[in-house]
């Protein structure tokens, strides 16, 4: 074999063990996955193979399990208020940042990150010891608290990205044709950055919907959603329905984030038709 | 400064943080009306300084007055200025029309005035028909007419422009010099222009100030500029010039006595530009001369012009003239020359080491203070 044939040989081998290397890797991430709406129609109580058959029965006892759907009301009503208040400072503190000299600015903006570095369940006891030394009682509202905290972080990160990344003469632009900044963040930075709030809302809400320690220590007597399946586990005969819930949150996870991806997507996009001005 | 002056810059002076004097001490009297340049090389300061006058940016020391009043303090959005940027900054997410008509907002218009003043404006930058164009479907020499439209429809009293034409290729930049000197006596207002290119500043403006790091070293017409430039710096940077340095001799009514490196005793009338600066026997004094006030010639120039001999170094034909460099005896640099010849005296000109006269007359020689 000439050596040419034997490296084309070697490459061939590479990229083999390459693929192969890859489908193992995605079997092991989403293969757990997949598991929970398989087991979501199978017809037995007991997640065992083989599978007895298809129904439709725990998704109905899902639709009737009152304090489920209670549970599920609440991560909605904590992940939507999150992800507004969250992406609202985000952009606030993104704005401050990218467009304002401050003395400090380094210590503030690593002062509003350090949450994202800090352990769950320290931030969630040390949050939880402040509410009780206030006698506070603990609500949805504290959860929303706590939430926001871990949540800014996200929201700066994505937003402060898309600030950053568009011609700040457009903004100048707007003040010299006679706007003042408040008009000028309606009529220019907000279209432009329109993408940006919208994938932070999105990933700020399912941080949120997903998060647990914290959700754990604060939620008190109303549970979110995680929380409440973390108690019910201990009822064997409750699993099932259990992963007919997982399966519509899996699926409606990937919706959302097909959904982010196609907006920032087209963000950039709208940023290359626009030559350059627009955003990254 | 003058009484008549519109824009009235005084004792400007703009630090930023880190201690860079980006305008220094600038005075500046822009009169109603005028087609006013900038020209200066990269990182002078004149883009600071514009911003200044535009609200953008806010003088450390020193005032800037719009019509007789003051605009310390006063925010970009209430002054009567408006700026076409350097990246054009068209709105993206808005098409040619409403970033045409971006700027009328606030006057409350109804939809057919407003559509009227839209076309007006479009029309004066000929971009009829353009208006439902997305900004990203046009030409960099179409955004620039759309910025260009988008201040002027506002009416201002002063339009800033920062290089406006500096992204455009030649030919196109060419054109657009052209028009846009046509819509300034149309219109009538007072444009601010930001260049480095001098030959752009120098046939578009009634005046123009050279800035260097940060100071204003001259503030003339294209003419006086390049015929009577006040100082080394300037007349540099306008043109290309030959330096010799010198001592002065004597002062002989209107005349100077100099004697110049390579030159030797030449005699020069004081007005042809003395920089403001008064000379006196025995102190240095540089003499400049352009190329093209330099002639050549085979035998002894007739009259009384300074003449030396000389060789010629090197030649190029450029067809309309011709560059020489030529060496003169008691100088190291050759002595840039530009000529017009007449096509017998050409061939023995371009010949290497031809044998020659160099020769300028007295009020062609433009005396500046040394350095
Ligand atoms: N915001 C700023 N902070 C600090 N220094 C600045 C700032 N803006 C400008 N400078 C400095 O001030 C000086 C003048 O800058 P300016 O932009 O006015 O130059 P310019 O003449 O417009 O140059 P160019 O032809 O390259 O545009 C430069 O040294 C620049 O680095
Ligand atoms: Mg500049």
């Amino acid at each position: 074999m000439s050596s040419e044939r034997k490296a084309a040989a070697r490459q061939r081998r590479g990229v083999w063990a390459l693929g192969a290397f890859a489908i193992l890797y995605l079997v092991f991430l989403y293969l757990p996955v997949l598991f929970l709406p398989l087991f979501s129609f199978n017809d037995s109580r007991f997640i065992a193979f083989p599978l007895q058959g298809f129904t439709l029965a725990w998704y109905e006892e899902m639709l009737a399990d009152d304090a489920m759907l209670n549970a599920l009301g609440n991560s909605l009503q904590v992940g939507i208020s999150v992800a507004i208040l969250s992406t609202i400072l985000g952009l606030l503190g993104a704005k401050a940042v990218t467009r304002y000299a401050m003395p400090g600015k380094e210590a503030i903006t690593a002062f509003i990150m350090l949450p994202l570095f800090i352990p769950e369940i320290i931030l969630g006891i040390s949050i939880l010891i402040l509410w009780s030394a206030l006698d506070f009682p603990l609500s949805l509202m504290t959860v929303a608290m706590g939430h926001t905290l871990i949540c800014v972080p996200f929201a700066m990160a994505v937003l402060t990205s898309r600030l950053d990344g568009f011609d700040q003469s457009l903004e100048e632009a707007s003040l010299d044709l006679g706007e003042n900044a408040w008009m000028t963040f309606w009529r220019v930075t907000f279209p432009l950055v329109m993408p940006g709030i919208a994938s932070s809302l999105l990933l700020t809400f399912i941080v949120s919907f997903d998060e647990f320690l914290i959700a754990f220590f604060l939620s008190g007597t109303e549970p979110t959603l995680p929380v409440f399946m973390w108690s019910e586990l201990r009822f064997p005969s409750k699993l099932p329905r259990m992963l007919a819930l997982g399966a519509l949150i899996l699926l409606a996870s990937c919706v959302l984030v097909v959904f982010a991806e196609w907006l920032r997507r087209r963000g950039v996009s709208d940023a290359e038709r626009g030559g350059g001005y627009g955003i990254t | 400064m003058s009484e008549q002056a519109y824009i009235d810059i005084v004792g400007v002076t703009k630090r930023f943080a880190g201690g860079v004097k980006a305008v220094d001490n600038a005075n500046l009297g822009i009169k109603r009306g005028e087609f006013f340049s900038l020209l200066g090389p990269s990182g002078c300061g004149k883009t600071t300084l514009l911003r200044m006058i535009a609200g953008f940016e806010f003088p450390s020391e020193g005032e800037i007055r719009i019509d007789g009043q003051n605009v310390e303090g006063v925010a970009a959005n209430y002054r009567p200025t408006n700026m076409v940027f350097q990246s054009y900054a068209i709105f993206p997410h808005l098409n040619v029309r409403d970033n045409v008509a971006y700027g009328l907002r606030k006057d409350r218009l109804s939809r057919s005035e407003l559509n009227k003043r839209v076309d007006e404006a479009l029309n004066m930058v000929k971009l009829q028909g353009f208006g439902a164009r997305q900004s990203s479907q046009l030409s960099g020499g179409q955004r620039q007419r759309v910025a260009l439209a988008r201040a002027l429809i506002k009416r201002p009293k002063v339009l800033l422009l920062d290089e406006p034409l500096s992204a455009l290729d030649k030919k196109l930049r060419e054109e657009m010099q052209f028009e846009l000197r046509q819509l300034q006596q149309n219109v009538g207002i007072t444009f601010v222009f930001v260049t480095h290119d001098q030959e752009e500043a120098l046939s578009l403006s009634d005046r123009v100030a050279v800035m260097f790091s940060g100071k204003i070293l001259q503030v003339a017409g294209a003419r006086q500029l390049y015929e009577s430039p006040s100082s080394r710096a300037v007349a540099d940077f306008i043109g290309s010039i030959n330096f010799f340095p010198g001592v002065v001799k004597g002062i002989e009514g209107q005349e100077i006595v100099v004697e110049a490196e390579g030159l030797g005793l030449l005699r020069a009338p004081i007005a042809a530009g003395t920089g403001g600066a008064s000379f006196k026997p025995g102190s240095a004094i540089l003499v400049a001369i352009r190329p093209e006030k330099l002639s050549l010639s085979v035998e002894p120039p007739p009259g009384n012009a300074i003449t030396v001999k000389g060789t010629v170094l090197t030649s190029a034909y450029l067809g309309d003239r011709s560059h020489y460099h030529v060496r003169i005896p008691g100088r190291e640099a050759p002595v840039a020359v530009s000529g017009t010849q007449s096509a017998r005296s050409l061939d023995v000109l371009h010949a290497h080491g031809t044998d020659i006269y160099l020769s300028v007359s007295g009020s062609s020689v433009i005396l500046l203070p040394p350095d």
